[in-house]
């Protein structure tokens, strides 16, 4: 026998209880995810400021900032004041040309891994399940040893006294060394080389959730192989595609040691012209500047593939 | 007997903990790297029982960044000629007076009174040495001793050239090549170095710091070099030789000083004094290969290095151009020629 009463009570106490529910759980919500907001305010939005901050202003004597307001270091990233005339503003390239460059390498490499990476990772998420572990095992092996030190073992092998100069000449194919290290098609097989695993992982694990059903179904309505691969199996891959393009391009965009290494320092890349700026340039305004200006084409290339590749997915 | 004796020990243990105490401690150096002889360090280590970092740079502008962040807990850094002046203008070395300490005797007076300390009220030498370049005589038999072989190369050695990639070290061996003052702000001038610098690159293979791998690895044939590293290069290489190029050529020296706000003062000065004692000097040049400054060393040091051809400069060769620091102004000028050279 309930009374209206005890009714609205328990209602109430329910209400109550929900309510607390709720508390908890907003509280647990914030409380897991303050070591993640925290790490990143401190470390990545922190210094992203200071950079901020420090770009609109002017360089000191010896590295270092005045405060003093400026717009310089974003001016001279396109224009220069004359060399040789202190009033003419002229363009000035070179930025943009270091920029361009760098862009162009870390696309021929995305695209460079993309064609290695695809069939390798089809290869394994085609293996059966047993085997395919190892295989993953055998990609990422090379992780275990640093980035320098990979850098360096493919310097001794594409070098002129190197392991294929070597053999080319021990078989008598040329007479002189084939000169590959310190080229740019050195500093392109040191990026695919290094940057080969990111692109497989990815790829192979949207593989690896592919129906090959639909791929019988697809033979089975007559489609020939090249269509299968167009129509079936690169839309339904499309995610890993692209997460494995953005890991391999956006690195490659900041790369410092390979072009170093293999490229033999003749031309600035990107990561090392910003470096330039904080050591013997002193011009900290404008390798904070030239940081930012990388990011923002970063994240503008991010917006644009992610939403490329999400509308992609929708369809599928 | 017996306890006599533990008594004894206790005792010696006792008096001896006092003098452990004094010296106890840290020592945290920041210096070049493959620059500090192991055996050096360990002997410091052993004689006054204090444990030794060791952290090394490659510029003297990167260290420079980082001690002028603060709090590095470094307290010896090794600062080239002119970054000790710019240092001691930023008030970032502490003023320890070395030449009032006992072994300052030792230093070379010609080492004592110079322009980056004059008098040496902050900083002692650690090693010195010049910046020239490095050729083999297989490859070039002609007379080695000009800096065209860098700017306008003969056939055998187009494309087999490293340039150290340093701003400095490139853009003032062009200015000596062409007769004109180093730390330049004449506009013609430096439109004609960029010119010439331009044209050259196309002769370059490479451009880095790892003049003596690029050497014995025979990827290049001729290095801009600092003589010790010629030196380490030759060992591998017997061909190559050490060029005095008569248009001039870099003389350097790195030294030792506190920073302001080192941690361990006390063992800093003593190392300080350490390092200018004749056979502690000898042990640095032993393993880096460089001169060190330090007057009666010569007596501690290998045989091989006191005849070789890298440190003994022959009579006839230009004396060694200590660069100054250039004014900002004319650091951004040289930036944008070097921007222009590697764009």
């Amino acid at each position: 026998m309930s009374t209206p009463d005890t009714h609205a009570q328990a209602d109430a106490a329910l209400r109550a209880a929900i309510r607390q529910r709720e508390r908890e759980a907003f509280r647990n919500r914030w409380l897991l995810l303050a070591p993640g907001v925290g790490l990143i305010a401190c470390v990545g939005l922190l210094p992203l400021a200071l950079t901020m901050i420090y770009s609109f202003l002017e360089p000191g004597t010896y590295g270092g900032v005045t405060w003093t307001f400026s717009t310089g270091a974003y001016e001279q990233f396109l224009f220069e004041r004359d060399l040789f005339d202190e009033t003419l503003l002229t363009f000035n390239p070179s930025y943009v040309i270091i920029f361009a460059r760098s862009i162009f390498l870390a696309l021929v490499a995305t695209v460079g891994t993309l064609l290695v990476g695809y069939p390798t990772a089809y290869f394994i998420a085609t293996r059966p399940r047993e085997s395919r572990n190892l295989w993953l095992f055998l990609i990422t092996l090379p992780f275990w040893t640093n980035l320098l030190i990979r850098t360096y073992a493919m310097l001794l092998i594409i070098r002129d006294e190197g392991l294929i100069n070597a053999v080319l000449m021990g078989v008598g194919v040329v007479e002189q060394p084939v000169g590959i290290l310190y080229t740019d098609f050195a500093v392109f097989l040191g990026l695919i080389y290094s940057f080969l695993p990111f692109m497989v992982l990815p790829v192979y694990a949207s593989l690896e959730k592919l129906d090959f059903r639909l791929v019988e179904a697809a033979y089975d309505l007559y489609a020939t192989r090249w269509r299968v691969l167009r129509r079936v199996i690169i839309p339904a891959t499309r995610p890993g595609i692209v997460a494995g393009c953005i890991l391999v391009f956006i690195p490659g965009l900041g790369a410092y040691i390979t072009p170093e290494l293999l490229g033999g320092g003749k031309k600035l890349m990107i990561g090392n012209m910003i470096a330039l700026q904080f050591g013997t340039a002193r011009n900290w305004p404008f390798g904070s500047a030239a940081a930012l200006i990388l990011m923002a084409m970063v994240v503008l290339m991010l917006v644009f593939l992610m939403r490329r590749g999400g509308r992609q997915v929708g369809h599928g | 007997m017996k306890h006599g004796m533990r008594v004894l020990m206790a005792a010696t243990a006792l008096g001896m903990l006092p003098l452990a105490a004094l010296a106890e401690g840290k020592l945290n150096i920041y210096n070049w790297g493959n620059y500090t002889s192991p055996e050096l360090i360990e002997k410091f280590s052993k004689e006054y029982g204090v444990e030794v970092t060791l952290d090394d740079y490659d510029s003297n502008e990167i260290m420079l960044a980082k001690v002028k962040e603060g709090n590095t807990g470094y307290d010896i850094v090794v600062p080239g000629d002119y970054m000790i002046q710019i240092m001691i203008g930023e008030g970032l070395l502490a003023e320890v007076k070395p030449n009032e300490m006992e072994n300052f005797k030792n230093v070379d007076p010609k080492w004592v009174d110079v322009w980056w300390d004059p008098g040496r009220n902050y900083s002692v030498p650690w090693q010195w040495g010049t910046t020239a370049f490095t050729v083999d005589t297989e490859v070039y038999k002609g007379d080695i001793n000009t800096l065209a072989l860098l700017f306008e190369p003969p056939a055998e050695l187009q494309g087999r050239i490293n340039m150290l990639n340093d701003m400095n070290d490139v853009i003032n061996a062009g200015l000596r090549y062409l007769g004109y003052p180093r730390c330049n702000s004449n506009p013609d001038q430096l439109r004609e170095v960029t010119d010439l610098l331009m044209n050259a690159k196309q002769y370059w293979r490479t451009m880095d710091y790892a003049t003596i791998e690029k050497l014995t690895s025979r990827d290049v044939d001729l290095s801009q070099n600092w003589n010790g590293a010629a030196m380490r290069a030759r060992k591998d290489r017997p061909t190559l030789q050490y060029a005095y190029p008569k248009e001039g050529f870099t003389g350097w020296m790195d030294n030792v000083a506190v920073l302001a706000d080192a941690p361990n003062m006390e063992n800093a000065k003593l190392f300080m004094n350490f390092i200018m004692a004749p056979e502690n000097a000898a042990m640095i040049s032993n393993f880096a290969r460089y001169a060190n400054g330090v007057a009666g060393s010569e007596a501690f040091m290998d045989a091989e290095m006191l005849e070789a051809p890298e440190i003994l400069m022959p009579a006839d060769a230009p004396a060694p151009d200590f660069v100054q620091p250039c004014p900002q102004e004319v650091v951004d000028m040289y930036n944008k020629i070097w921007t222009r050279i590697k764009q």
